[in-house]
């Protein structure tokens, strides 16, 4: 039987396991007014609901990425060999990050890929939330109700606008020859153009860009509801400006911040386009090379390998950044 | 150490709306002192304008003599406790009670002490680290009143601060209150829309209805003598005879009402030919026939028995409702309803004042 079967296997095996703990828990805890599930809809219409939530579960959330992580443990194989004897189950592909498997030196280009993705991502989420902290206070505490709208609308209205399209016009204007940079020896202030691409503006620009409003909605939804009286009140007992934002709204905007910041950083890790589009000549973000590897050199293995070691050093960064500022993972995700 | 409060000709609008229309007071140091009115008068917009978070639209505001135009709300010697106390719900109490200390440098074990003075001035001794959501709803308002106090303001300000509790625990606060003010000795402003916390606590107390300060006086003289038909219905029960006046002096006025001439004292000289309403207090009243023109016929139409004392409900000419409180002594023989009883009363008791809008129920 061939280790890909496991994709299969796993699923049912989980199912199963989850089944006899339910079956446990009733028996231990009999509740003679709750009806069984086929009991309340009917036989038909409850296998109906089996039938499409199994589906919708197993096809369309866990197969596909169980096979990818079942595909990560396999070699590299012609169409023709799969499943033959050199088809064995292996780490390999994980290792390859680490050491070069084709002079055995480290593999220094790729770790330095995804320690720049997400060192850059940082920044971006950073500045992002930089830009929209500002903005979502103005928004949610001090502006009218009119000027809230419009900016809501300013924000929003060029989201409708395609990601190559925006990638592309953002390119038109920090290009050599763009606008920027003519206004820029117009005026004087410089006699070279400077290489905005080169040096990584346009990549910053254009994901923070990107993903600004997913910082926005969730820092305005926190501060939202943050009684103005509190501020009013710390601002009574004589403190600064900035006191009252560090000591009242941010531990108050806590759980938002957070959301914010932890989307933000993943999504921009995992972003495609802006830094292929935006980034400069010598910039290799970590997506990048796992495009490479299923699109270039069809080396799937390989990919799903690196895609998996991104979301878990992701996830544990992340997980490791709100113990240290004490948000639960279910306030983040709220 | 506590500061007056002068109001010079203050005046706050917000846009074409004035909230607050020529407000001149001098409110004393270490005086207690309450706005009384109903809602949306200004009241809050009031404290706002002293404690610094409104600019006069004109006129100015000075604390212990000194003009603070200009001056924010954190630096000025006032501190206020809001309408919903806003306290800090992620500090603890002792935090909540120290951030202004906090907010000075103070370090840690200043902070500490005086939290723990506080706590004990509240009554709330070792509760310092207990969460603010821990407490209830009279020892959060503690809280409130020590973070305030925590500063050392000059002025102590407070909006409504008992009007999310119930009954009993208002009444328990508002002695509280007027203790706590006697121990720091500083001015404290109340503002309250509940005659009964303003007459009890109050040194003097300002009436105010829409934006203007209708009088300002001690309890006794803003019930005994009210100036305005505004304030006569407003504090306490009154049952107001609108009507023209007849005849006048200096002490009395007679007016012609819907029951005939009636007289009353005539504080504001009013004259002969003005327009003015007679009030008489509930308790001012008696049932049974008098002198000729401090006399009313009516009939009973309902009877309140209330312990130690009793309201009669009568009905007069133009179906008019008037109230007629009486006490235990009198109320043995009280008409049964529907039969008719005249009412009269002193004419010292009754108050002609000129015609004004009336406080509505
Ligand atoms: N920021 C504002 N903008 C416009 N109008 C306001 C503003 N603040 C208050 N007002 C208006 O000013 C009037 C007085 O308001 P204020 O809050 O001072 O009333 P209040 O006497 O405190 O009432 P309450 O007893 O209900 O608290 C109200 O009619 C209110 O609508
Ligand atoms: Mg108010």
């Amino acid at each position: 039987m061939s280790s890909r079967a496991l994709v299969f296997i796993i699923p049912i095996i989980v199912i199963a396991i989850f089944w006899m703990m339910a079956r446990r828990e009733a028996r231990r805890k009999p509740d003679p007014t709750r009806k069984g599930f086929f009991e309340r809809n009917g036989v038909v219409l409850g296998t109906v609901f089996v039938l499409l939530v199994g589906f919708w579960t197993l096809f369309l959330v866990a197969l596909p990425y169980l096979y990818m992580v079942v595909e990560s443990f396999h070699p590299a194989l012609p169409p023709m060999k799969r499943g033959g004897p050199d088809d064995v189950l292996t780490t390999a592909q994980y290792a390859s990050f680490l050491v070069n498997p084709i002079n055995d030196s480290i593999n220094w280009l790729h770790m330095g890929a995804l320690l720049f993705s997400i060192i850059a991502s940082i920044a971006v989420t950073a500045l992002n939330f930089a830009i929209c902290y500002p903005l979502a206070y103005y928004m949610a505490q001090a502006g009218t109700a009119q000027k809230v709208r419009l900016l809501m609308l300013g924000l929003i209205v060029p989201y409708w606008v395609n990601e190559i399209l925006r990638a592309f016009s953002l390119r038109l204007l920090l290009a050599s020859k763009g606008l920027i940079n003519q206004a820029l020896m117009g005026l004087g202030i410089t006699d070279a153009p400077i290489d905005f691409l080169g040096n990584n503006t346009g990549l910053y620009v254009g994901l923070s860009y990107a993903y600004l409003l997913v910082m926005m909605f969730p820092l305005y939804n926190a501060i939202e509801s943050l009684d103005k009286n509190q501020v009013e009140a710390a601002r009574d007992l004589g403190a600064p400006w900035w006191r009252i934002h560090w000591d009242v709204v941010i531990p108050y905007a806590k759980p938002g911040i957070a959301s914010g910041c932890t989307m933000v950083f993943m999504l921009s890790v995992g972003s495609l386009a802006a830094p292929q589009f935006l980034g400069g000549p010598r910039t290799l973000w970590f997506t990048a090379v796992i495009y490479d590897f299923f699109f270039q050199s069809f080396n799937w293995p390989r990919g799903a390998a690196y895609a998996f070691i991104m979301l878990v050093v992701c996830i544990a960064l992340v997980l490791g950044m709100l113990r240290l500022f004490k948000v639960s993972l279910g306030e983040a995700i709220r | 150490m506590s500061a007056g409060v002068e109001l010079d000709h203050v005046t706050v609008r917000f846009g074409d709306f004035t909230a607050v229309d020529n407000a001149t007071l001098d409110i004393r140091g270490g005086e207690f002192f309450s706005f009384l009115g109903p809602s949306g008068c200004g009241k809050t917009t009031i404290l706002r304008t002293v404690s610094g978070f409104l600019e006069p639209s004109e006129g100015c505001v000075r604390i212990g003599g000194q003009d603070m135009v200009g001056i924010g709300p954190n630096k000025r010697p006032t501190a206020l406790i809001f309408q919903n106390l806003a306290l800090f719900p992620l500090m603890t109490v002792a935090e909540n009670i120290s951030y202004g200390l906090r907010v000075r440098g103070a370090d840690r074990s200043a902070r500490r002490k005086r939290a723990d003075e506080l706590l004990d001035l509240i009554a709330l001794p070792g509760q310092g680290d207990k969460l603010v959501s821990e407490l209830s709803g009279g020892q959060k308002q503690r809280v409130a009143i020590a973070r305030a106090l925590a500063v050392e303001p000059k002025v102590l300000l407070l909006d409504e601060p008992l009007s999310a509790l119930d009954l009993k625990l208002r009444q328990h606060m508002r002695a509280e209150l007027r203790s706590i003010q006697q121990k720091v000795g500083i001015t404290f402003i109340y503002i309250t829309h509940d005659q009964g916390e303003a007459l009890t606590m109050s040194d003097r107390i300002a009436v105010m209805s829409d934006g203007v300060i209708q009088q300002v006086g001690d309890g006794k003289a803003v019930y005994d003598n009210p100036e305005t038909a505004f304030v006569a219905s407003f504090v306490g029960e009154n049952n107001p005879f609108p009507g023209t006046v007849t005849r006048a002096d200096q002490t009395y006025a007679v007016i012609e009402t819907a029951f005939g001439p009636l007289r009353g004292r005539n504080p504001r000289g009013l004259r002969a030919g003005d327009q003015g309403i007679l009030f008489v207090r509930p308790e001012s009243a008696r049932l049974g026939a008098g002198s000729a023109d401090t006399t009313l016929t009516s009939t009973v139409t309902n009877v309140a028995f209330e312990g130690y004392m009793t309201h009669v409900y009568l009905k007069g000419a133009g179906k008019k409702e008037i109230i007629v409180t009486v006490g235990r002594q009198a109320a043995i023989d009280i008409p049964a309803p529907h039969s008719a009883a005249p009412i009269n009363y002193d004419a010292d008791l009754g108050l002609v004042l000129p015609e004004g809008m009336l406080a509505r129920e």
